[in-house]
């Protein structure tokens, strides 16, 4: 009878976790465990998972508003992204250092995020249906055609134009002076020579998911819910769906672009021209694995998906490097996440049908 | 309520037409047939036989169990995967059980469908021996196997012309299928099922099921393919031919079976009987069965609430064309009528989920069309016939699906903050509100969390009212709210509007195809026919005048009085 009652709740509570999840957690604990065996360190590991986390888990964030409102995945976040680094490289054009940069960076990118989504939102609802590879066109042109404006755009920041021309972007420019660490340093616990926690990254995404989820208990974010559940249902309750679809995908790229501000900063480099081009797929399958549909995300998704995902992509390449000799950790991280959206995409079919 | 099988002439009627036929079997017996979906009883206790050559009309309003009751008699997946059938089913003294349309075809049934299963780019003859054609060897198909066999143009061409000479009309073989008109396209179709000779395997095409077939067809090829009936019935052919055209069910059967509720209500011989009594048979229940209480509704003294003025709604498959309807303050009006002559276009193009045009004036006040938020902030509310497409939202909670229309539209369950700023959702009153819904309705369900999707159709619709009930609106469209729902849920939704109707003086617009379920809750009743109101009664008329209404034609009403 206890053994009975033990079974069906482990069996309910692998239910509710879902079982790719369970997999991919035991994989990655594996990982883990294996790890000091092979001469890899357990403190840096942790360390650089951590911090993956924070730098990624914002633009998986992103993901959630146009989740809600029904369309689906934004395989469009390049287009969140290059509203960052718009928003990033004006900062450093105007040249004032320190954290208020960051602060800067968002001010800038703001309007832009707006501007782009709006566009972006208006072209997702012509195209109801299809938004996913909509979507994804949207990124990759988004991305040629700004490699072309980084370059012809007037910026002349030393720090960030080509050195022999005096004209045009780099490829990759230093946050050094700026705004590099502002938010990993914040509150950072050092509690061994390897591992630190980047407090304040997480603080920062903590503070952005609370203001998501508070908007989904909103009156506006029901309707957005409501929407993506059923649109003809929220139309026949009065909803524009139209605006609420926008709506949402401006939240979505605004919070593309605070995401790649937030990686920025950690990462210590802006990365330009084809640097957003494949920003969408992590993102899309860290949520994916966190455990949400192509209809229905939640923050405990984002949370859960990007450390397993990013668990995965730090411990991969060091564990397997160390064990075998061979660099296999490449494939195996793009087998995970593109399984993942497979897999991901395959379940949609099944709600449906 | 007793089946009128005690009915005397009726049983001399079928004796007669047992001695005409003494000394032969019939070819098609059908015995104790019953079907239930999922414990709904859609058919129960169908007994009747058909003899060679003889024609049978089919007739019953939408949903009486003509199509299910084809559907068993091919052998139709969708019966099997809903758990069979009971009784019996004898050709020619022979118990069959088809498991495939295929074994009722190789029997040979055919079936002509409503919808036209034709290849457009084909031509008649293709059309006809479509995977059935004769096949000539030569080099390579005994190199490669028979799938290399070609066509033999002239032996189908052969067999075309035989089968269309059967019908005689005047059918081009060769004639593509998407340049026919429509009649031409019904030609091919039945062909098709002549041409079904006698081969070893299977045998000849001995009867033909025609549903509704005259149903596109212009007058003049509704004609021809009536003649073409007669001449299949002398050459031996048993046809049952299912029609909402009463008229011609009267020209061309030799018996004529009415079906109402899954049951059998008639089977007559055609002569002598008019329009009046088939219409009052398919749609009427016995005398006394209906307990009605009337209700002198004072329309000289109640104001107009709505007024639709040369309404037209663009809702595929039930158009509405130039629709003026004044529905009184506290009335339960009833609209009703054959599927596809539009009157469900009247609510979805009202409340603007369909492009509308026309008026429509709310307490004087003109509402603009086309957008739902309008219909709903003048204080109107719809259930939507199409309850899991528009209804509902199906996987999100009862809690959900009941407060979100009133939270959207009236800002209730909100709680605000920050000056009203920022509108949060209030769980609690959510919570309670449902709660209170569940247990007045009597929703059958886990919690107020479940989802709606878990739940039965019946307590679905349940959802749908309590939706629309905590808006509160003051006046209620309801369209179809009984369709797909148990006998026991019907009555709970019916007496839960008629008490919100009387309780809260909510004034109810109901659209229904069931005749009776109008005539039970509501004041008048409108019988909308070709996008038009042809009618309004008072619900206590008799059933049989609003079966003519419904039939919606007056002059064929007339013609059939007389006679």
């Amino acid at each position: 009878m206890n053994l009975q009652q033990l079974t069906s709740s482990a069996k309910g509570l692998v239910k509710s976790f879902g079982l790719p999840r369970i997999i991919i957690g035991l994989f990655l604990l594996s990982l883990f465990i294996t790890a000091p065996f092979v001469g890899v360190n357990i403190g840096t590991s942790l360390s650089d998972t951590f911090n993956r986390f924070g730098m990624n888990a914002v633009m998986v964030l992103a993901m959630v508003p146009m989740i809600h409102s029904g369309c689906g995945l934004n395989f469009g976040l390049p287009l969140g992204i290059i509203a960052g680094l718009l928003g990033a490289t004006i900062s450093l054009q105007v040249n004032i250092p320190g954290p208020t940069s960051f602060l800067l960076a968002i001010l800038f990118a703001t309007p832009f995020a707006v501007i782009l989504g709006w566009g972006y939102g208006q072209l997702l609802n012509r195209v109801k249906g299809g938004e996913m590879m909509i979507a994804t066109y949207v990124g990759f042109s988004s991305v040629a055609f700004m490699c072309i404006m980084w370059l012809l755009l007037p910026f002349s920041n030393p720090t960030m134009v080509w050195g022999y021309s005096g004209t045009g972007l780099r490829t990759t420019i230093s946050t050094e002076g700026y705004y590099r660490h502002v938010l990993n340093d914040f509150l950072s616990i050092q509690l061994t020579d390897h591992l630190t926690i980047p407090t304040g990254m997480l603080l920062f995404f903590a503070l952005l998911a609370c203001i998501i989820w508070a908007f989904l208990h909103t009156k506006t974010g029901t309707a957005m819910t409501a929407v993506g559940s059923n649109s003809v249902f929220a139309r026949a309750s009065g909803i524009n769906v139209d605006k609420i679809r926008t709506l949402s995908v401006i939240m979505s790229t605004w919070l593309g672009a605070i995401g790649i501000l937030v990686y920025q900063q950690s990462f210590g480099f802006i990365q330009l021209y084809m640097g957003p081009f494949y920003m969408a797929l992590p993102a899309v399958s860290a949520i994916l694995i966190g455990g949400a549909s192509v209809n229905k995300a939640s923050i405990l998704n984002v949370v859960i998906g990007t450390f397993l995902f990013q668990g995965i992509v730090t411990m991969t390449p060091s564990v397997m490097n160390s064990m075998i000799h061979t660099d296999m950790s490449e494939v195996i991280r793009i087998v995970v996440s593109n399984g993942m959206i497979l897999y991901a995409l395959t379940r949609k079919a099944e709600v449906t049908r | 309520m007793t089946v009128v099988w005690a009915d005397k002439s009726h049983n001399q009627v079928l004796k007669d037409i047992k001695e005409m036929h003494e000394n032969e079997v019939p070819l098609l017996e059908m015995k104790h047939i019953s079907k239930d979906f999922f414990g709904n009883k859609v058919l129960t206790d169908i007994n009747f036989s058909l003899n060679k050559g003889e024609i049978l009309g089919l007739v019953g309003e939408n949903g009486a169990g003509k199509s299910t009751l084809m559907k068993i008699l091919f052998g139709m997946d969708e019966i099997h995967q809903t758990g069979g059938y009971g009784g019996d089913i004898i050709i020619n003294g022979e118990k069959v059980q088809f498991s495939s349309p295929i074994d009722a075809l190789a029997k040979g049934i055919g079936m002509v469908h409503q919808e036209f299963s034709l290849l457009p780019d084909f031509t008649a003859t293709e059309n006809i021996l479509l995977n059935r054609e004769p096949l000539k060897y030569t080099v390579f198909s005994e190199l490669f196997g028979e799938r290399l066999n070609i066509l033999d143009r002239e032996k189908m061409d052969q067999i075309a012309e035989r089968a269309i000479g059967r019908l005689k009309v005047p059918l081009d073989k060769d004639m593509m299928v998407s340049q026919m008109p429509v009649g031409h396209k019904q030609f091919t179709e039945i062909a098709r099922e002549l041409s079904k000779e006698a081969t070893d395997v299977v045998e000849g095409i001995k009867l033909l099921v025609l549903d509704e077939p005259t149903a596109v067809l212009s007058e003049q090829e509704a004609d021809s393919l009536l003649k073409a009936m007669r001449l299949l019935s002398e050459s031996g052919i048993s046809i049952i031919f299912i029609s909402h055209r009463l008229q011609e069910i009267i020209d061309v059967c030799n018996t004529i079976m009415v079906m109402r509720d899954g049951q059998i209500i008639k089977t007559v011989p055609s002569q002598g009987v008019v329009i009046a009594d088939i219409a009052r048979w398919m749609v009427g229940r016995d005398v006394g069965s209906s307990k009605r209480e009337a209700r002198g509704f004072d329309y000289e003294n109640t104001p107009v609430l709505l007024s639709l003025q040369n309404l037209w709604v663009d809702m595929p498959g039930e158009v509405v064309r130039d629709v003026s309807l004044d529905v009184h303050k506290g009335e339960i009006l009833g609209i009703g009528g054959m599927a596809g002559q539009g009157k469900l276009g009247i609510p979805n193009g009202a409340m603007g989920l369909f492009p509308a045009g026309g008026k429509v004036i709310f307490e004087g006040k003109e509402i603009a069309l086309n957008n739902p938020r309008h219909f709903l902030d003048a204080g109107m509310a719809f259930v939507s016939e199409d309850r899991r497409g528009v209804g509902l939202l199906l996987d999100e909670s009862l809690e959900w699906n009941i407060s979100f229309t009133a939270m959207q539209i009236q800002e209730k369950y909100l709680k605000r903050y920050l000056g009203g700023l920022l509108k949060w959702r209030d769980q609690a009153a959510i919570e309670e509100e449902t709660e209170s819904y569940v247990k007045q309705l009597e929703i059958r369900c886990t919690s107020t969390k479940q989802k709606a999707k878990e739940l039965s159709g019946g307590n679905q619709q349940k959802v749908c009212l309590a939706k629309a009930f905590a808006v509160g609106p003051k006046l209620l469209f309801v369209s179809e709210p009984t369709r797909g729902i148990d006998i026991g849920a019907k009555s709970l939704v019916l007496k839960a509007l008629r008490k919100y109707n009387e309780e809260n003086g909510t004034t109810i617009v109901m659209i229904s195809s069931e005749l009776e379920e109008l005539r039970a809750i509501c004041d008048r009743v409108a019988i909308i026919s070709d996008g038009k109101v042809f009618g309004i009664l008072p619900a206590t008329t008799d059933s049989a005048e609003f079966g003519l209404l419904m039939i919606g034609q007056k002059s064929q009403v007339l013609e059939g009085g007389s006679v």
